[in-house]
């Protein structure tokens, strides 16, 4: 693919948003975009990341004292027009009087490109989608997916700056959802564009973002690496709302943490904790050598290739853990469970 | 299948008034085409009544076409936009704006008409145009211009579609006329076959914004029934019949919406 564009970055500094009606939208945000990279946006709704990508795209303006900055340059006064951004919708936003290559082509109609070579780039763009038998269909015609391959393909039609996509795949169901998921990842690294892709699924951040910031009533919860976020959340909504994460009370003494229910190895812990934080697969059932925690099996679902288990160990809630399909799990068994000490974190 | 008594109770009580409406409208014709109606239609056949309106009519029959046509750029040009406008806004103050425009229909054509002449009755050269007459027709009318395209702006999503054009570089202007009005074509298309309508049929307010230079038809036809045959009324009915039942077909004929084939999900 020829398609060798100089990615662009993108600078916020101080953006804030207050609408008409006073709401506070977004508290004054700082965010760098490195050049080529997909940056997601990840937050429940009302977090302020759409409205973020709204600002970056020139759709909202920031309050007074913000500015946005296409590789160093000031755009905050340009509008959407003029940023030569691409956008992909959750509606996608087609245009239903014009066919599926006069929708592609429109962008090139609009810069005055010549006939002969609009029609190749309209080609090409076809090809680069798959969706070449589509060509003159009306948009009314089209499946969700293949819509939605044709506001790509509208998009980047026009070698635009960046790219930037505001939750593209949700009006999507589950199986195309992750079809069209493992495209756009493929096609944005073989593109290098810079990307800034708004989502609230965090599973879909997590494979297709190079970084993501995860964002909470207008601010910033986080920024990281998917790896970073998961392993080492910063605040205990983080923690809660990428994957599921146990959590248990007690107190730190001679390496170990002590709960009500056992305690638990932990060489490094931090001597204030006070509540030790883990993920599902770094527990295990004791079978062989003494368990650290001891509890009750509270509920078991069988998910076919393994069970995932909520066990009561005197907590507010109980802790998840994943077990292997074979055995069988009833409820008010006791159990002890080991805990990887690798696992353990604390804020 | 059987039926029993109410289904043939309501059977003849709809055929009756189907009946009730459409026998006056066939006498009326009739009529039109009858040597003498007072003898009935033994008297025989004749175009003599039509050619007759054609001579002493033919102007109200021009002018009404000239308003109606008239009327329709305006209500294009005003209509249009507001309906965007008020797509566009949606708060209080527009609310209320859209139920100011459909003031004219509800206020009864006397009482606007009379206003206007209390109002521009003494600007002379006004008074005895005939876009003394227009002016209230596009009062009469926009409404219905507004409203029909303001019903297909609010079904599309215009924000999303005009923020993708946005995105793709288009200025207001090229969004306007290459995805708005594009889009509203239905509405437009609608709209303006209900104000051609309107305009030609309206007596009301044109009874008294008329001067006797300045007739449209349904004026010319109360003058014609009121002072000459019952014949050449008729035929005037007929004339106006043949100029107005094209214009309701299309309009009923644009109504139905157009089939449009779903693809299955994909993949």
């Amino acid at each position: 693919m020829t398609e060798i564009m100089k990615p662009l970055a993108i600078t916020l500094t101080g953006c804030a948003k207050t609408f008409a009606d006073g709401t506070k939208a977004l508290e004054p945000l700082d965010l760098t975009i490195n050049a080529g990279e997909t940056f997601v946006l990840l937050g429940p709704s009302g977090c302020g990341k759409t409205t973020t990508l709204r600002i970056i795209a020139g759709l909202e303006q920031p309050d007074a004292g913000g500015r946005v900055l296409f590789d160093g340059e000031d755009v905050t006064a340009q509008s959407i027009e003029k940023r030569n951004v691409g956008m992909v919708f959750q509606s996608y936003a087609l245009f239903p009087n014009m066919s599926v290559a006069e929708n592609i082509g429109y962008g090139l109609r609009l810069r005055k490109t010549p006939a002969a070579a609009l029609r190749a780039r309209v080609g090409e763009m076809l090809s680069m989608m798959r969706i070449e038998k589509l060509a003159d269909r009306r948009i009314d015609q089209l499946s969700g997916g293949q819509r939605q391959r044709v506001a790509l393909a509208r998009a980047l039609a026009v070698r635009p700056r960046a790219l930037l996509l505001d939750e593209p795949l949700t009006a999507l169901d589950a199986k195309l959802r992750d079809a069209l998921r493992i495209e756009i990842d493929e096609l944005l690294r073989r593109l290098g564009i810079t990307a800034v892709y708004v989502t609230h699924d965090q599973a879909e951040a997590m494979a297709l973002g190079d970084r993501i910031v995860v964002m909470e009533h207008g601010k910033v919860a986080q920024i990281g690496t998917p790896r970073d976020i998961y392993q080492r959340p910063a605040t205990l909504f983080v923690a809660d709302f990428i994957g599921t994460m146990n959590r248990v009370a007690g107190h730190v003494s001679h390496g170990a943490f002590v709960t009500s229910a056992g305690s638990i190895p932990w060489p490094e812990a931090p001597a204030r904790a006070t509540e030790a934080m883990f993920r599902p697969q770094d527990v295990s059932i004791a079978d062989q050598g003494a368990p650290h925690l001891k509890g009750t099996i509270t509920a078991a679902f069988f998910l076919g290739d393994r069970t995932r288990l909520a066990v009561d160990v005197g907590g507010d809630k109980p802790l998840i853990l994943e077990a292997a399909a074979r055995r069988d799990f009833n409820h008010g068994d006791p159990i002890g469970l080991r805990i990887d000490p690798h696992g353990l974190l604390s804020l | 299948m059987k039926r029993g008594a109410a289904f043939y109770a309501q059977l003849g009580f709809t055929l009756f008034v189907c009946a009730f409406l459409i026998v006056p409208v066939i006498l009326s014709i009739l009529a039109g085409v009858t040597v003498n109606y007072l003898n009935g239609i033994e008297s025989g056949f004749t175009l003599r009544w039509v050619y007759a309106v054609w001579d002493g009519y033919r102007d109200t029959i021009f002018l009404s076409i000239g308003i109606a046509l008239a009327c329709l750029a305006g209500t294009l040009v005003l209509g249009i936009p507001a309906a965007y406008a008020l797509a566009k806004r949606q708060n209080a103050f527009s609310r209320a704006l859209e139920e100011l425009l459909v003031m004219p229909v509800a206020v009864p054509g006397l009482a606007t008409a009379l206003a206007l002449i209390v109002t521009y009755g003494g600007a002379g050269g006004f008074r005895t145009s005939w876009s003394f007459i227009l002016v209230g027709h596009i009062l009469f009318t926009l409404p219905f211009m507004v409203r029909s395209v303001l019903a297909v702006l609010s079904a599309i999503d215009l924000k999303s579609l005009e923020e993708g054009a946005a995105s793709l570089g288009a200025s207001f202007w090229q969004r306007f006329f290459h995805i708005v009005l594009p889009n509203c074509r239905g509405g437009i298309l609608a709209g303006s076959l209900m104000v051609v309508t309107l305009s030609m049929g309206e007596f009301n307010m044109t009874w008294l914004l008329h001067t006797p230079l300045t007739k449209t038809l349904p004026v010319g036809l109360a003058d014609a029934y009121a002072s000459l045959r019952l014949e050449i009324g008729s035929a005037y009915t007929l004339v106006f019949f043949l100029m107005i039942v094209p214009l309701l077909v299309a309009m009923q004929w644009l109504g139905q919406a157009r089939p449009s084939k779903f693809a299955a999900d994909d993949e």
